[in-house]
């Protein structure tokens, strides 16, 4: 068994008085890819957001990729620098161009040259299928387009984890194959993926693992056969039937 | 082929549109032509006498401030410059202030530390909701009344005195050298904008971030340093000498000054703290969490990510208050201040020339909100955010 | 890999890191050394100037309406005194002594029709009606010579009457204008929407005072010789003209917001275009920009405190009446300003407070996301 890149133990976190992350225990094994699905409110996005340290824990240890998360500003950093996100809202920047919004972390954190960066950044966005719209604003683009060039822009800064936060969410319906189609594609690569979605179809086909987090807390997790065939929770079977009928 | 056909009837919305327009039109020279006619008339009957000849004449009063000489017998066109000058002065140096302080509290308003929050929170609630005029006549009264007479004037820092007769601060002589001092920090300027360059350049290509603030400065004033060592290195400052009476020599400003300047900034301060705030706050979160999950340092974030995009939501309100303060200037008549308005206001009475004299008024001012209004549009054009 | 059921965890309280008295200190006065420092200095110079000025304004001050006694503090303390002993001066300008419950009668119908306007329950044709009827009582009672009323002239009023009659017939009378500047601007006729562009720049562009200087300079050369035109008048057209043009920008603001698809449902439907905008367009617009309309007005307000350098007694000309001829109490303007200020600051807190409330909950002014 591969180590762990990420591990939670015992992990909480409150919003104010709500207990939001309850001791949450995971371990996230290299090039492992997990799916994340749950009722809204069960935590699943605070979750992956503190691997990145976009959320703070109260209790419990959190390491990832070796590094122990506290509020050190340099171990936040650190994993910042090999941990990438993809947002609902796609966050790209509006003032800069396509290219520029790839460009912009590999130069200014990862100190690449202005023309190896170009460079990466037109096989990211090649590799996405989007090179033509390189010169475009995001706000020219369909919401499709723009969290493509999200998921490229994360990975111009070649992160060993990639976390997706309901990356199709936002997306008109047509749209979303597109998407999940680059995100399949990457999963073939051997990056450890985190995917909190709603879209099943891609758990099936992807996941090596799928867990189900209602309050706070890991219900099940299992095997995509496994936990679509067989879910062993109530919680687990009530969310499905939910998300499954149709 | 067909041009297409012009249905010149009644009920066309072309000739209807026509129609109405030459009726409004009509009417606003018929308005227009009532309102000259009552005028000259009444001019005739009152004896005033209609031209801009007079700015020509002796102007017959005194100004109590100004920025270049100026007496009675000089012309009333004269007049009136000294009366721009000085409005521009309180505009200027009340712009400087204003855009520091408001920013300042406006930053502070989204402080962490609750008290900054809730001073800065009150500073805005509180100065918004007087009137400017009354804020003017409260600094003046209180500049008047509180700070002691010049026989006792305060020295609160080398060279500075403060009395009723208003702030007497030291400036230099001005020499030979300062020219060659101000030649020498054109040069530096020059200078660190080619090592800007360069440096840009330098990151692009290599990708290892050469520090280009700091330098930059260091060597505009470097070149200014050095402009000054060789012109001489004038240091000669007229310091205000105070004597048993009176404080004499090196710059000085009136209290109609300060309190003009003092209160539109005040004033002032409170509307640019609120751009300031709504601007840093109109950028999404998801920005700052994107730049963030990049890797982004908090520095560099600010500058690259944030900072752009709230400047562009901040400018063009931040422009309108300055347009704002300017105008507000003219308030200045209520405390004895002889900007524009005031000059205005004394020849009108002097001369009874009201229309000529608030012809200017109006001009002038119209000039300066249309050019600013100008370079608004071509910065709005410049920078907006390209959409669909 | 761990599939077995795990048992639920029951939600705990947080640990007094992240809630609670001490943690709100911790976040919001102790974060880091630079708030530390902030809080430090801050509580430094409140502990320095706070008892000051309570000494000032409190312990020491003097309330009755006593000249020597407030002689005596040598300004170590507030002589309040001077605004038991002038109020009615300041309050209600040159109006007849023995009159003046009538200009106290006639604001405070304003300020309950003002007060009306702002509940939302209210608003209907009515509402106007009764603006209307306010509106004539207020003047039959400042102006007299009806109902046995002795008659005031207009130079005679002052204070809080004449700030509110001001701001509020200004406003009422703007409105109109606002309108059809508006509609003129976005008109499709050139003379006409040119009309509109030079009149809304050309007063945007010039200080009040200097369109009040045309007011009350110009407009009589404007009338034919041998009319003369009230001050009062005079100087109420000028403002009125002044919060047009603003208030025609904001309105246009609101007409643009409204999606083509309004105007085309409306011609489809065969409606005129007066038809449309009076029962379409405006409407939708108008709701839209409340909080905009609320802002002119509270500008307006603090605006009309202009008028004391056209001479005429608002209230911020009213205390220079009051103070300004009297030896005896000339010293004690500060406490005439802040008393003034006090009244300004509370009608345009008010009305602020009120605006952003209409903000929020009537959910205008912002797009629904």
């Amino acid at each position: 068994m591969s180590e762990s890149i990420i591990s939670f133990e015992k992990v909480s976190k409150w919003y104010g008085d709500f207990h939001v992350l309850r001791d949450v225990d995971l371990s996230v094994a290299k090039g492992e890819r997990i799916v994340i699905c749950g009722p809204s409110g069960s935590g699943k996005s605070t979750l992956i957001r503190c691997i990145n340290a976009l959320e703070e824990y109260q209790e419990g240890r959190l390491i990832v990729d070796g590094i122990l998360l506290t509020d050190d500003v340099k171990a936040i950093e650190a994993v910042r620098k090999d941990v990438g996100m993809v947002f609902q809202q796609f966050n790209l920047f509006p003032h800069l161009t396509v290219l520029e919004n790839l460009t912009l972390a590999p130069m200014w954190v990862g100190r690449v040259p202005k023309k190896e960066a170009e460079e990466r950044a037109m096989a990211q966005l090649t590799r996405v299928r989007i090179a033509e719209q390189a010169g475009k604003y995001p706000l020219q683009l369909s919401g499709g387009q723009q969290q493509r060039v999200a998921i490229a822009r994360s990975l111009c800064m070649t992160p060993k984890i990639m976390l997706f936060d309901e990356p199709t969410s936002a997306l008109d319906p047509e749209m979303i194959k597109e998407v999940l189609d680059v995100m399949i594609e990457l999963a073939g690569m051997g990056i450890t993926m985190l995917c909190v979605t709603h879209e099943m179809g891609f758990a099936r086909s992807v996941a090596d693992r799928v867990i189900f987090m209602d309050q706070g807390q890991i219900v099940e997790q299992n095997t995509p056969a496994e936990f679509f065939a067989h879910p062993k929770s109530e919680r687990t079977r009530d969310f499905l039937s939910k998300i499954l009928s149709h | 082929m067909h041009s297409k056909k012009r249905d010149w009837s009644w009920r066309s919305r072309a000739t209807r549109g026509l129609i109405y327009q030459a009726v409004a039109v009509a009417a606003i020279c018929a308005a227009v032509w009532f309102l000259a006619h009552n005028t000259l008339e009444n001019m005739r009957v009152r004896g005033i006498q209609s031209g801009f000849g007079f700015f020509l004449q002796p102007a017959g009063f005194d100004i109590g401030e100004s920025a270049f000489a100026f007496d009675s017998a000089d012309p009333y066109w004269k007049a009136f410059l000294v009366g721009l000058s000085n409005t521009l002065r309180a505009a200027v140096v009340g712009i400087v202030l204003t855009t520091i302080l408001g920013t300042l509290i406006g930053i502070g308003r989204l402080s962490r530390n609750f008290l900054v929050r809730s001073l800065c929170t009150g500073y805005v609630e509180l100065f918004r909701n007087i009137p400017v005029l009354l804020q003017l006549l409260m600094w003046y009264f209180v500049l008047n009344e509180w700070l002691p007479p010049v026989s006792e004037a305060l020295h609160p820092l080398p060279g500075i005195f403060l009395s009723k007769s208003g702030m007497s601060f030291p400036v230099p002589e001005w020499e030979q050298g300062h020219l060659v001092t101000l030649s020498g920090l054109a040069l530096g300027i020059a200078a660190a904008w080619l090592y800007r360059r360069r440096a840009r350049a330098g990151f692009e290509r290599t990708g290892v971030a050469r520090p280009m603030v700091w330098p930059a400065l260091a060597i505009a004033t470097a070149g200014a340093l050095l402009g000054w060592l060789a012109g001489g290195a004038p240091t000669a400052l007229e310091f205000p000498i105070r004597n048993d009476l009176n404080v004499s020599g090196g710059g000085a400003v009136t209290p109609e000054f300060l309190a003009v300047t003092i209160g539109l900034t005040v004033y002032t301060a409170s509307f640019v703290a609120e751009i300031v705030r709504s601007g840093i706050q109109s950028v999404p979160w998801g920005q700052t969490e994107a730049a963030g999950a990049l890797g982004l340092s908090r520095g560099h974030a600010l500058k690259l990510v944030l900072l752009p995009q709230a400047l562009r939501v901040i400018i063009p309100p931040l422009t309108n208050q300055y347009l704002n303060l300017t105008k507000n200037s003219s308030l200045a008549v209520a405390v004895g201040y002889p900007d524009l308005v005031s000059i205005s206001n004394t020849t009108l009475n002097q001369t009874g020339r009201a229309v000529e004299c608030i012809a200017v008024i109006m001009a002038v001012y119209l000039t300066l909100s249309l050019v600013t209004a100008g370079l608004m549009n071509w910065y709005n054009a410049r920078s907006a955010i390209r959409e669909r | 890999m761990d599939t077995a059921l795990h048992a639920p965890v029951i939600a705990r309280p947080p640990p007094d890191r992240t809630a609670g008295p001490l943690a709100w200190l911790r976040a919001n006065l102790f974060a880091d050394w630079k708030n530390t420092l902030a809080t430090l200095v801050v509580v430094a110079i409140i502990a320095r100037l706070l008892p000051d000025i309570v000494d000032w304004a409190l312990v020491r001050a003097v309330a009755r309406p006593d000249n020597a006694a407030c002689r005596a503090l040598e300004h170590t303390g507030a002589c309040w005194g001077v605004i038991a002993e002038k109020y009615r001066l300041i309050l209600f300008g040159r109006y007849p002594y023995d009159e003046q419950w009538r200009p106290l009668l006639a604001t405070l119908l304003m300020v309950a029709m003002l007060v009306a306007s702002c509940t939302r329950v209210l608003w209907s044709r009515w509402l106007v009606v009764a603006w209307i009827a306010v509106l004539a009582v207020f003047f039959a009672l400042m102006r007299g010579g009806v109902a046995g009323l002795a008659a005031v002239e207009t130079a005679r009023w002052g204070g809080v009457p004449l700030t509110m009659l001001l701001s509020t017939l200004s406003i009422a009378a703007a409105f109109p204008i606002a309108i059809l500047v508006a509609l003129g601007r976005r008109s499709h006729l050139p003379a006409i929407r040119t009309l509109c562009i030079v009149y809304v720049e050309l007063i945007r562009g010039v200080p009040l005072i200097s369109v009040l200087f045309m007011a009350s300079f110009m407009f009589p050369l404007f009338m034919p010789p041998g009319i003369t035109v009230d001050v009062l008048v005079r100087v109420l057209v000028g403002i009125t003209l002044f919060a047009a043009a603003y208030l025609a920008e904001v309105v246009r603001g609101g007409l643009q917001a409204i999606p083509k698809g309004q105007h085309e449902a409306a011609a489809a439907m065969g409606l005129s275009y007066w038809q449309t905008q009076r029962k379409i367009i405006l409407p939708q617009a108008l709701r839209m920009v409340v909080p905009s309309i609320m802002n002119s007005f509270i500008s307006t307000f603090k605006d009309t405190s202009l008028v004391t350098i056209v001479s005429l007694y608002d209230l911020t000309g009213s205390l220079a009446l009051a103070l300004g001829g009297d030896a005896d109490w000339r010293q004690f303007y500060l406490e005439g300003y802040l008393f003034i200020a006090a009244i300004y600051w509370t009608f345009c807190f008010a009305m602020s407070r009120y605006s952003q409330w209409v903000e929020r909950h009537l959910n205008i002014g912002h797009s629904r996301r």
